[in-house]
């Protein structure tokens, strides 16, 4: 089985190349990537005025399969991933019951085999049962393809067991993914400031983060392990993670498409899919993530997809459920916001939902290389694309963004050669 | 002229609003303490109270106000009900809508917990006060309390005093104040009170003295130690000592034809002292009358917008 891309606009960061080139895939693999290819394809596909683009890697995804299975399952959300143009995502481990050992670990990459179809990478617990009380069978995790440790949803209470954690997963080369949250300090619903004062809610400050930014970056240095920073959403946050990083800190870090389009004046009323954790931060905190981004602070895009079922929303405000679904949003904001906005070149969005998570994965996925598994996308990013919720692939609806008015749309998704999404359509 | 479906809260209603209910409430009290007055506009009417969280005085309050105008009046125990198996304030509502319920009562420990009823009701929804957002009828007793005395709002300093954070009584009537043009001035230690309040348009101060100097109005407010989960200062014997009122400061600072109100329940010798209570100034008894006049109101605009 050939295919071949032609005209695209090929922007491949990792190495180094945005021109006009054709692609041409063999057997699953990138064979060639070169001006005027003029093998006989299979199936050739017209890429003209297209960004032709290595597949995106999302970080930080919830998949809700096992346990949560009414909010979004792996057969869903991996289509909702193929829609949105990734061909490897991440799976959080606060499933239930929570992925804490290599039985679970397991389930995934099987469940992800038989039902998914895009690539999905398990992320195992730092604690078991994510109680925050002992070690998950890191070891075990790791050997059975756990991509990397996270307590998403709440940060590891004692700084002891947080540094142990963090010593344990570097034996066996794996990143740490921390959500970074003192709970005493955020007992609210939304972001501390003057919305949260005019709507009665009890509001989030941003120190319940930056206390635990610092925490564990220094907890990091001081045992030199590998650490990424989930959804950082504050001013000081990124000041503190420049700080490190000049210090010598291993620390990478993720914004999430909300965070640096949408601020805490964009909730007027008592709805839930505006309800998340972080919260939507200050309009000075969002143009804060957006330089960060900019000057290469934050690595990498990541959404927090976090389906939740409508009857877990349409609630009252402060028993809602936190998160909202974002892997088919996640490209078209990022071209309306941060690529329109003059804050990122075209290569440099890419470079943050490619190369630069793959790299904190240790992986070699992410690039448009002669060799590597043929994981693309094609994106037309000139169309308006206005979201329209009820033609979404997730299982779930939450999310602020419906009507909202974006930019470019993933025409093509194809993983390991395979096509999944064709002219904006799923077929798989 | 009150023409909305609901009474959520003060932030949204218009001046003009909420002088039709305080008129309104004129001509209601009368008919408390004459039941040869009442002429039973809304026995066609049926009224349910959704308390989620306990008040005997809001929700009498309420009942009785429904009771003088002839309406039915049916308690949901909210302890004894559905809602102890599960069931969701959506379908709770939904449920009471089937049975020809035209208006709905709530008191809810959550913030926007009224609007969301309302949302999903035909029935008419009153907020008894929603988690730390508004206690509108709270408010309007006390805007209407505030111009049985004084006569007017316009240039009038109130000072609202005690545990700011817990309040949707002091948030209530700080939209509804400025709205009418007084001048509102927020006290309390810096622990229970948040400077973003300052973006309603209000003064922020730890200053006691400074807010009871030149103040119209002084409105205590209970410590509502059932909402602390860090107790906001060290000890009682402190917190009135440093911020309570007592006759002592009154004369010190205070106007001599100031206002001294409360929503109650009073912790006495905390926020007030008992002197302070019972002295002439109070008029926190008038106030409780004052309620039922201006939940009798509007029950009435809310009924009459639905018969028409």
């Amino acid at each position: 089985m050939k295919t071949l891309i032609k005209n695209g606009r090929v922007i491949d960061p990792y190495n180094n190349i945005d021109k006009v080139l054709d692609i041409l895939v063999e057997d699953g693999k990138i064979s060639k990537v070169e001006e005027n290819i003029s093998d006989n394809a299979d199936k050739t596909i017209d890429a003209k005025g297209c960004w032709v683009t290595p597949g995106f890697i999302d970080l930080h995804v919830h998949l809700r399969d096992p346990g949560y299975e009414h909010k979004e399952t792996i057969a869903t959300g991996t289509r909702a991933g193929a829609m949105g143009g990734f061909t490897t995502i991440c799976a959080m481990p606060n499933t239930n019951p929570v992925t804490d050992n290599e039985i679970l670990v397991e389930y995934v990459k099987m469940k992800a085999e038989r039902d998914g179809v895009i690539n999905v990478l398990p992320i195992g617990a730092i604690t078991k049962g994510q109680h925050g009380e002992e070690l998950a069978d890191i070891g075990k995790m790791a050997q059975v393809g756990a991509c990397a440790i996270s307590e998403d949803g709440k940060s590891v209470p004692g700084p002891s067991l947080m540094k142990n954690a963090l010593r344990y997963a570097k034996m066996f080369d794996l990143p740490v993914f921390d959500h970074c949250e003192e709970i005493s300090l955020a007992k609210g619903s939304m972001n501390a400031g003057d919305r949260a004062s005019l709507l009665g809610l009890k509001g989030i400050s941003n120190d319940s983060e930056e206390l635990i930014v610092a925490r564990d970056m220094i907890l990091a240095g001081s045992v030199k392990a590998q650490i990424h920073l989930c959804h950082i959403s504050t001013t000081e946050s990124i000041i503190q993670i420049r700080q490190a990083r000049e210090r010598g800190v291993n620390v990478t870090a993720e914004a999430t498409p909300h965070h640096f389009t949408l601020c805490d004046e964009d909730i007027t009323e008592y709805d839930a899919n505006f309800k998340m954790n972080p919260p939507l931060r200050s309009k000075k905190d969002v143009e804060a993530v957006r330089q960060a981004l900019k000057d290469g602070t934050i690595d990498v895009i990541a959404t927090d997809h976090a389906p939740h079922h409508i009857d877990d929303k349409n609630c009252e405000f402060e028993k809602a459920a936190n998160g909202i679904i974002g892997l088919e949003t996640a490209l078209p904001l990022g071209i309306k916001i941060l690529v329109e906005g003059g804050y990122l070149t075209p290569s440099e969005l890419i470079a943050k939902m490619t190369c630069n998570p793959a790299k904190i994965l240790h992986s070699d996925k992410g690039t448009l290389s002669v060799g590597a598994a043929a994981d693309i996308t094609i994106t037309d990013p000139e169309c308006e694309n206005i979201f329209d919720v009820s033609k979404m692939a997730s299982k779930a609806k939450n999310t602020p963004f419906g009507g909202y008015k974006a930019k470019g749309k993933v025409l093509y998704t194809i993983v390991g050669g395979e096509i999944v999404v064709e002219d904006g359509k799923l077929v798989k | 002229m009150y023409n909305r479906k609901d009474l959520l809260g003060l932030r949204d209603l218009t001046e003009e609003e909420i002088m039709t209910i305080l008129n309104t409430a004129k001509d209601m009290k009368a008919k408390i303490d004459d039941p040869s007055l009442r002429s039973y506009e809304l026995r066609k009417s049926s009224i349910v109270t959704l308390f989620y969280e306990n008040s005997t005085r809001t929700k009498m309050s309420f009942m009785l106000a429904g009771d003088y105008l002839g309406a039915m009046v049916k308690d949901l125990g909210v302890a004894t009900s559905s809602v102890n198996k599960g069931e969701s304030l959506i379908d709770t509502g939904m449920t009471l809508d089937q049975m020809g319920i035209n208006v709905m009562i709530i008191r809810h420990q959550l913030t926007g917990a009224a609007h969301i009823l309302a949302k999903n009701v035909k029935a008419s929804v009153v907020n008894a006060g929603d988690g730390s957002n508004e206690h509108p009828t709270q408010a309007l007793l006390d805007l209407f309390t505030i111009l049985e005395y004084k006569k007017h709002f316009d240039g009038l300093n109130v000072t609202i005093l005690g545990d700011i954070s817990h309040s949707r009584v002091a948030r209530s009537n700080a939209f509804g104040l400025t709205k009418l043009g007084a001048n509102v001035t927020l006290a309390g230690p810096s622990t229970l009170i948040s400077g973003s309040m300052r973006s309603l348009g209000v003064n922020v101060t730890s200053d006691i003295k400074g807010a009871i100097k030149n103040a119209d109005v002084i409105m205590g407010l209970r410590i509502q130690f059932e909402r602390q989960k860090n107790m906001p200062f060290p000890n009682l014997r402190e917190y009135s000592s440093l911020f309570g009122v007592n006759n002592e400061l009154l004369k010190k600072y205070a106007k001599e034809d100031v206002l001294i109100m409360h929503p109650g329940p009073v912790n006495r010798g905390v926020e007030l002292a008992s002197e302070v209570i019972d002295g002439k100034n109070s008029v926190i008894n008038v106030q409780v009358k004052n309620g039922v006049a201006v939940r009798m109101a509007i029950l009435k605009l809310l009924t009459e917008r639905s018969a028409n």
